[in-house]
């Protein structure tokens, strides 16, 4: 453990983080091609919702990785106060601003979605409104780093916002279970048989990854700023 | 062919609605936090060239501080 917090230290972490955006950036462009080719072109329409089917490639993975970004911010906020470790909760701090984005995606394109498959913009039903919820804690979250002066008011405060708000993420998860709404269930399974064929399955899996790798690039970006933001309260010190 | 690859049997709106939204959407995180990283990245330059000798000479003994000042925009 001791290894791993000298690792993360921003002295040796920054030699990294400074250096891999560009690489971050390549990749990202790579899959990101191939994604959009496999989602637009390649993929076959949907039996019943025709070439409609094609957002799912933009709308699952923001869903995915918004949920991913919230639950890794709460882990990390969490472990900040448990290791004494400031850098964690920079770490957090850096990854809500694609978290955030990842979500606004989600709902806009799931919106999008909904008007051929449901034919409305919009239900007040319990996927699409805890989703909702989701982006009202990030946006709490954002605004909480911005307002407040006070460094350990602040971690207090963006601490217990990442906590309540992580109870929203099951109710995501198992929203479309426990309730009778609009949106259908999980089509991708972990532990179970998948309901998707592999040939929507590969460009789904290949969206996410580029998705995945765009949050990593804006996060690296990010804490970048916080670091050289911090080291310029240090000038002012000297 | 072209035609039909836009129209998407009349769901070519939808579908290209919600890719571009995706897109603009990254398209302006991106170039939001590449614009605050270049900013901080100046003020760091200016308050460093700002020092004295021996202040500048304590800041560049931190290896964060020459690898800040090492790296142009190369984001």
């Amino acid at each position: 453990m001791k290894f791993l917090f000298k690792f993360l230290e921003p002295n040796k972490i920054f030699l990294i983080t400074s250096k891999a955006p560009k690489y971050v950036m390549a990749l990202f462009i790579i899959v990101i091609s191939i994604g959009l080719l496999e989602a637009l072109i390649f993929s076959p329409e949907d039996y019943k919702q025709s070439h409609s089917v094609r957002i799912m490639y933009v709308h699952v993975p923001s869903a995915w990785i918004t949920l991913g970004i919230f639950t890794s911010m709460t882990i990390l906020s969490l472990s900040g106060y448990i290791f004494k470790n400031k850098n964690f909760f920079l770490i957090a701090k850096s990854f809500a601003p694609s978290g955030l984005v990842f979500n606004i995606v989600a709902l806009v394109t799931g919106s999008i979605w909904g008007k051929p498959t449901w034919g409305t913009w919009w239900a007040w039903d319990a996927r699409i409104t805890s989703m909702l919820i989701l982006a009202l804690f990030y946006f709490m979250y954002l605004v909480a780093w911005r307002i407040y002066e006070n460094k350990d008011y602040v971690l207090k405060i963006t601490t217990i916002i990442t906590l309540i708000g992580i109870i929203n993420v099951p109710i995501i998860k198992y929203s479309v279970e426990w309730w009778n709404t609009l949106h259908q269930p999980a089509s991708i399974n972990v532990l179970s048989k998948s309901s998707i064929h592999s040939s929507m399955l590969f460009p789904l899996l290949i969206m996410t990854a580029a998705f995945a790798l765009f949050s990593l690039l804006i996060f690296l970006m990010k804490y970048n700023t916080e670091l050289i933001k911090i080291k310029n309260k240090g000038l002012d010190r000297l | 062919m072209i035609s039909e690859f836009i129209y998407m049997n009349g769901y070519g709106l939808y579908v290209w609605s919600a890719f571009a939204f995706t897109l603009i959407s990254f398209t302006s995180l991106y170039f939001v936090t590449k614009i605050h990283y270049v900013k901080e990245k100046k003020k760091f330059e200016s308050k460093f060239g700002a020092l004295d000798f021996k202040k500048a000479e304590v800041a560049r003994s931190q290896i964060i501080n020459r690898e800040i000042l090492s790296r142009t925009n190369n984001i």
